[in-house]
């Protein structure tokens, strides 16, 4: 069990240098997002599971979807294919 | 030095305002000058040099900074964080008698197994209903921020066909994802779990079948209005039956609401419908986070 602690903790580690290290925006987002999965493991093994439960809905689903979304918006502002319902 | 003292500016502002290409701008400097001046003296050699320098030499400087700067927070945390008590000191002021009338009343007093639940939204139900504001007011201003006119409400949003697998998977994965949700709500108060959790998986539910199915399908069923209604009640409920609660055990008075026995799914009185409430809540703003980042519209 510890070995597999420490292996968790250690692709905590990797996943948070990874996130500042990585220059594509995309996969930031979704090495955020195996970072959370990897949390709410971590959150089941520290026996607490109603957090995991949030942790892997909220961390993992919400917030990367919110990500890739305001993403998308961001691209789409850059190609300059927007119509006026994009300037706001 | 007067020239690289203007150049350090100018890269400076470029940085500020977000354009982060300094290499690609010292690269654009230099054939510039070296095409239009052939022939050079050596001071102007030496100028150009230091302008590129200069800029080499900012670079050098400011990731010096920003790696000093980010040492120096790391030496304070970490001084900071030597000074906490051990971990696991019985003496430690995390352990006083709070956390041991939580852990010897709790069942006794709120009926609720899941001694979690109990304190979030029985002893410390102001804090629950604290942080649902909290999400509330995240709510509004996103839709002040995000939500479109009516004029100019998209009328070319066209649910272009979404992808077949997607659209398979989420027939099966929606239900499943909705009364996991739901039973997490419900059983708040026996097992882990409780209106956030419940109401968070709930709102990634509805949100996978929003962009599996297209928003207009989405949009029939869940409306700007029924959103808003549920959440405008599920807030009066809670303030109210919290007020309820607080006011008659801040005055000793009993509160009339029968405990039940604990590990019924009716039980632990007001800890089941606050659960509802809270979920109710939760679900309704991840929902519309996600309606308002991605169409400007619920």
């Amino acid at each position: 069990m510890i070995v597999f602690e420490l292996i968790l903790l250690g692709f905590l580690i990797f996943c948070s240098i990874a996130v500042s290290i990585s220059k594509s925006l995309y996969s930031t987002v979704v090495i955020f997002m195996s970072y959370s999965l990897v949390m709410s493991l971590i959150w089941i093994i520290l026996r607490s599971p109603d957090l995991a439960i949030t942790e892997a809905a909220v961390g993992a689903g919400v917030t990367t979807i919110l990500f890739f979304i305001t993403l998308k918006n961001i691209d789409n502002m850059k190609d300059g294919n927007t119509d006026e319902n994009d300037e706001e | 030095m007067k020239t690289m003292k203007n150049k350090i500016t100018a890269v400076f502002k470029k940085f500020i305002d977000g354009d982060f290409d300094i290499e690609a701008k010292e690269i654009k400097v230099k054939p510039e000058i070296k095409s239009e001046h052939k022939e050079q003296s050596m001071k102007e050699r030496y100028l150009i040099w230091h302008d590129n320098h200069g800029v080499h030499s900012f670079k050098t400087i400011y990731a010096g900074c920003s790696i000093f700067v980010c040492v120096t927070l790391a030496v304070i945390l970490l001084y900071t964080v030597s000074y906490l008590p051990a971990y696991g000191n019985p003496l430690n002021p995390a352990n006083n008698e709070v956390s041991d009338r939580y852990t010897e009343f709790g069942l006794e007093e709120t009926g609720a197994v899941n001694t979690v639940a109990g304190m979030i939204l029985d002893y410390r139900a102001f804090d629950t209903f604290g942080e649902s504001a909290v999400l509330f007011v995240a709510a509004s201003i996103v839709m002040m921020l995000l939500k479109k006119d009516e004029k100019k409400r998209s009328k070319h949003l066209e649910d272009h066909s979404r992808d077949p697998i997607i659209k398979h998977i989420a027939q099966v994965i929606v239900p499943c994802l909705l009364i996991f949700g739901v039973y997490l709500v419900l059983n708040g108060h026996l097992s882990p779990g409780g209106g956030f959790s419940g109401g968070a998986v709930m709102g990634a539910g509805l949100i996978l079948y929003s962009s599996a199915f297209g928003y207009r399908k989405a949009s029939k069923v869940i409306t700007d209005k029924l959103l808003r209604n549920i959440v405008f009640v599920s807030f009066c409920f809670y303030a109210v039956a919290k007020g309820y609660s607080f006011f008659t055990g801040a005055n000793h008075i009993p509160t009339g609401i029968p405990l039940g026995t604990a590990g019924n799914i009716i039980s632990s009185g007001l800890i089941l419908p606050l659960n509802i409430a809270v979920g109710l809540i939760v679900t309704c703003t991840m929902y519309s986070f996600y309606a308002l980042f991605n169409k400007g519209e619920i």
